[in-house]
């Protein structure tokens, strides 16, 4: 077989997080009974008119400056005219054109396994409404959701020629523009949704050869994974295509999920004219200097630049500070914890394990639980000065879960202070080589593995409470002495 | 009754003279005796008129009714009436009731007017003679054999014939001034923006305007004042005032500057009409008119332009009529067959016509030639009349190139309708305001004389077409009807 070199453009639609659609004040809640979310606007009744979303062009040009984008400074709204029974205007309004577009000409880094960043080119990102939903009932008949209808939604779409390379790119482009939006708050990100939608477009060529092949678009795609499979099996499917002397049709192709192949959804056979043209309805967005420089400002930390600082700053490695990155809620929290006063390897450690895995059991997001940053760092501190053992931090964890007392408060009313007086531990150590006299025998005869036993009972004897790395110490010594 | 102006009710209402019930009683009657020859209304809302009638006596006799409390008032039936049959003259609206009012109409109901009906209009007000509705013909009260004017045939045709003393219509290319021109009546196109087309079915978006019809200024001003100000619902709507009517009365015509374009005054205009306008720059000349003979080349393009920009706008804003959310539905198999029935059957001849002409302007490879072309040449023509208005207030012209024509006369001649809007598009295509009053007589028929001034002027424009009809006080007269 030959080596074919694909080339992967993407199509994101992102459906912003504002509380009401595009061009009426319809919630934009997800699901609801089928057409509950409307109103004569979005379902488009005769002599309606659209009054647009402030919030929802500061999200898309919010978005645009995050994506080091050029901002139109006068952009106005098309209608995309088409039939369809799930568009209720018979148009779409979106934007058309090179530099009308909110945003134009920019890129994204998305980190390399060798440690550095890949820049990949976004051609544009511009604002448009969604469309209903057509559902299939069980009569036989078909119905229409117009509950999406009109919900803003973003479309980013990637520099052509592509910069994307491989299936593994695509997945990684689509995880750092996912949280991208989710850092900017513009997006809930939510693929199974339908919140965040990605549709690729893939071609293949002959290594060397420079014209792009005849590519296919991808639909169908709910999870980083189907993005990575299908594109991934999409490149593949081409690249036999043209071993066997074939054509690539232009063609849309479906995700099978199950089956873990695509499969044809309809051949273009001709460019649809949309005629697009200037919505009358909508006049001009004019942006002036000062309003984009406020905006540009105002834009929080990005994922990939926070990756960088936690492995400087805080000692992570890239896998643990990304960890914290997929959430920005976690990343707040650390941050937070961090900011305390903290030791960031300590409180990492803290809250991947018992935090992390009690959140996931009750499915409670950080921000409502009763733990709060000072609860972890407190924890740490505690455990760092030796005043609890990690074992009791477990119990200290379970009672800060169940009524948010601070950690050495709780220490406090149960009494369970760590022991680390030297007089004290000695007699507990004594009491137990006396009771196990066999036991010392056995470590004078050279079997030294027993000593594990007695370290065992001396921490039965003090309820867990003895300072283990103590316990070590003298206990050598007891035994040396014995 | 049915002779007073609104002006004249309101005076007799608050003074407890008549009632609104009498009122609105009288105006059913001159109705019922007449409007089976006439034609002018597709549906009359007795009962609703009644009832509201009945709640304006209330706010009378509370002292707390408007202008309009209790005067009647009929609206072009493209305007969304809650709970009342909204056809836009269509087959394709047939039965369609909108569940939600217009601005205008819910402005005229907070200011308490009863509404007698919706009035008769051409397809989506596409035409100029009241012909191509799908329903009836409204004949001029005039002269039975002949056209009111259109496309707001059936409002100018009852307030002429005194069905009721105001009424609404929308004027696209002069679908106002222009049956009120051949109803001997008053016809206002405020400045674009002024007035909310917030449920006005859309014809072409970018120049659709509502406007009052009355048998004076006085009556127009006052309508135009309750029905124009700012409009959350429409994002094309200006952020301006309702049209004052304090200063309406305290202009004078002394050495008023009144350009008159030789283009309006060409071999275009019928001789008879052009006699009636001249007898009229003469009398208004005596009274301290200064006049001045102008060029502006662009108004011979303007019937063209608009015939281009027009029914593109249209062709997508009347895409929404697909039969699947409302509305009759042919049914076929699958969802192009059912659009294409409906559209096909639902649409008559000249809407099917605006669409395929609009539909071909805006498709790839045409775009250029026709749609940026179109507004370019409106662009200009914005240009020349700016400049024109450095040094004349108001441009005077004959409203329609001819007196009313015979039904029938002008149906195979598409070409000679569409010129009839000659003289009135201009005001469209700039966004200006524009008024029509009757100014004589010619073959006994009224001969319309059209003011306009530049955008946002609309007092000032009022208040020269109230001194101008002071001016001319012989040139209307009432239809020959018992």
């Amino acid at each position: 077989m030959q080596s074919y070199i694909p080339s992967i453009g993407m199509e994101v639609h992102a459906e912003l997080a504002t509380r009401s659609k595009m061009f009426c004040r319809c919630s934009v809640a997800f699901g609801g009974q089928p057409n509950t979310r409307t109103c004569p606007i979005c379902l488009g009744l005769p002599g309606t008119l659209p009054v647009p979303n402030r919030a929802a062009v500061e999200m898309v040009v919010r978005t645009a400056l995050a994506l080091n984008c050029t901002i139109a400074m006068r952009s106005i709204f098309h209608r995309k005219n088409y039939f369809y029974p799930d568009l209720p205007k018979g148009y779409q309004v979106s934007q058309y054109g090179d530099t009308n577009p909110l945003g134009y000409g920019g890129y994204i880094e998305i980190p390399t396994s060798d440690g550095g960043v890949k820049r990949v080119g976004i051609r544009r990102v511009h604002l448009e409404e969604d469309t209903g939903k057509l559902m299939h009932l069980p009569t036989g008949e078909s119905g229409i959701d117009y509950n999406r209808a009109g919900v803003p939604l973003m479309e980013i779409v990637s520099e052509f020629p592509p910069d994307i390379q491989n299936a593994e790119e695509a997945k990684d482009y689509l995880v750092q523009l996912r949280q991208i939006l989710l850092y900017l708050g513009v997006c809930d990100g939510k693929m199974e949704e339908g919140s965040l939608r990605c549709e690729p477009n893939i071609s293949v060529r002959l290594k060397g050869a420079e014209k792009l092949g005849t590519k296919t678009e991808l639909k169908n795609l709910n999870s980083f994974k189907s993005v990575q499979l299908g594109v991934g099996y999409e490149t593949s499917r081409q690249a036999a295509v043209l071993e066997k002397g074939e054509k690539v049709l232009q063609e849309t192709r479906g995700w099978n999920e199950q089956k873990e192949e695509s499969y044809l959804m309809r051949i273009k056979e001709t460019e649809n004219d949309y005629r697009y043209f200037p919505d009358p309805d909508l006049i001009p967005m004019v942006f002036d200097d000062a309003y984009i420089e406020g905006l540009r400002k105002s834009l929080p930390e990005l994922p990939l630049s926070k990756s960088q600082r936690y492995e400087k700053d805080y000692g992570l490695d890239r896998k643990e500070s990304w960890e914290f990155l997929v959430d920005p809620e976690w990343s707040r929290f650390y941050e937070e914890a961090v900011k305390l006063g903290g030791d960031p390897r300590l409180i990492r450690n803290e809250m991947v394990s018992e935090f992390a895995k009690h959140l996931n059991e009750t499915g409670i997001p950080a921000r409502e639980s009763r733990v709060t940053p000072a609860h972890i760092v407190e924890l740490t501190k505690l455990k760092k000065e030796g005043q609890i053992t990690s074992k009791m931090g477990k119990d200290v964890f379970v009672a800060m879960v169940k009524d948010g007392r601070m950690p050495a408060q709780i220490v406090k009313e149960s009494g369970a202070v760590q022991i680390s007086d030297e007089s004290q531990l000695t007699s507990i150590i004594e009491e137990v080589l006396k009771t196990h006299p066999d036991a010392v025998a056995k470590y004078k005869g050279g079997q030294v593995n027993v000593k594990g036993f007695l370290v065992g009972q001396i921490m039965r004897q003090s309820k867990g409470q003895a300072n283990p790395e103590m316990v070590q110490d003298l206990l050598q010594k007891a035994l040396e002495q014995a | 009754m049915t002779q007073l102006s609104a002006a004249e009710l309101n005076r007799k209402l608050a003074s407890k003279e008549v009632s609104a019930l009498e009122v609105a009683q009288a105006h059913f009657e001159r109705i019922e005796a007449h409007d089976a020859k006439l034609g002018c209304f597709l549906h009359l809302d007795k009962e609703g008129a009644l009832a509201s009638a009945n709640e304006a006596q209330k706010r009378l006799d509370a002292g707390e009714a408007t202008a309009l409390t209790g005067v009647p008032i009929v609206l072009k039936d493209n305007m969304s009436t809650i709970g009342v049959p909204t056809t836009c003259a269509s087959k394709i609206l047939e039965g369609y009731i909108p569940p939600f009012d217009a601005t205008v109409v819910a402005k005229l109901k907070s200011a308490g007017a009863t509404i007698l009906g919706k009035t008769n209009l051409d397809e989506f007000a596409m035409g100029t003679s009241t012909e191509n509705s799908a329903y009836q013909l409204t004949r001029n009260p005039w002269d039975t054999d002949r056209s009111p004017g259109g496309s707001s045939g059936g409002s100018a045709a009852a307030v002429s014939a005194e069905f009721a003393p105001l009424g609404l219509g929308s004027d696209t290319g002069g679908s106002i001034r222009q049956p009120a021109s051949l109803c001997g009546i008053v016809g206002f196109k405020p400045t674009y923006g002024r007035c909310s087309r917030y449920g006005l079915i859309a014809f072409g978006s970018s120049l659709d305007q509502i406007g009052p019809f009355a048998r004076n200024i006085e009556d127009a001003a006052l309508l135009a004042e309750a029905i124009t100000g700012h409009d959350p619902l429409d994002g094309t709507s200006m952020k301006t005032e309702p049209i004052s009517t304090r200063d309406l009365k305290n202009g004078s015509l002394k050495g008023l500057k009144i350009g008159l374009a030789e283009e309006m005054f060409s071999e275009a205009i019928n001789p008879g009409v052009r006699e009636v306008v001249e007898r009229a720059i003469e009398a208004l000349a005596k009274e301290g008119v200064e006049f001045k003979k102008i060029t502006l080349p662009s108004i011979e393009l303007g019937v063209t332009t608009y015939y281009i920009i027009a029914p593109a706008e249209a062709s997508s804003n009347l895409a929404r009529f697909d039969g699947i959310r409302y509305g009759p539905r042919w049914e076929g198999s699958g969802h192009i067959d059912v659009v294409s029935k409906t559209r096909g059957q639902g649409f008559g001849h000249e809407v099917k016509g605006r669409i395929m002409i609009g539909t071909y302007a805006l498709s790839a490879g045409y775009y250029d030639a026709y749609y940026t072309k179109a507004q370019q040449v409106r662009a200009l023509m914005i240009r020349e009349f700016n400049e024109a208005f450095q040094d004349t207030e108001i441009l005077l012209a004959p409203t329609s190139p001819t007196v009313a024509f015979k039904l029938g006369e002008l149906s195979n001649d598409p070409m000679a309708l569409k010129l009839l809007d000659y003289c009135t598009i201009p005001a469209n295509l700039g966004g200006m305001p524009s008024v029509s009053l009757n100014c004589g007589f010619s073959e006994g028929l009224p001969v319309g004389l059209q003011l306009t001034a530049a955008p946002l002027r609309d007092e000032r424009l009022l208040q020269i077409a109230y001194s101008v009809e002071r001016a001319l006080p012989n040139a209307t007269g009432r239809p020959p009807l018992p």
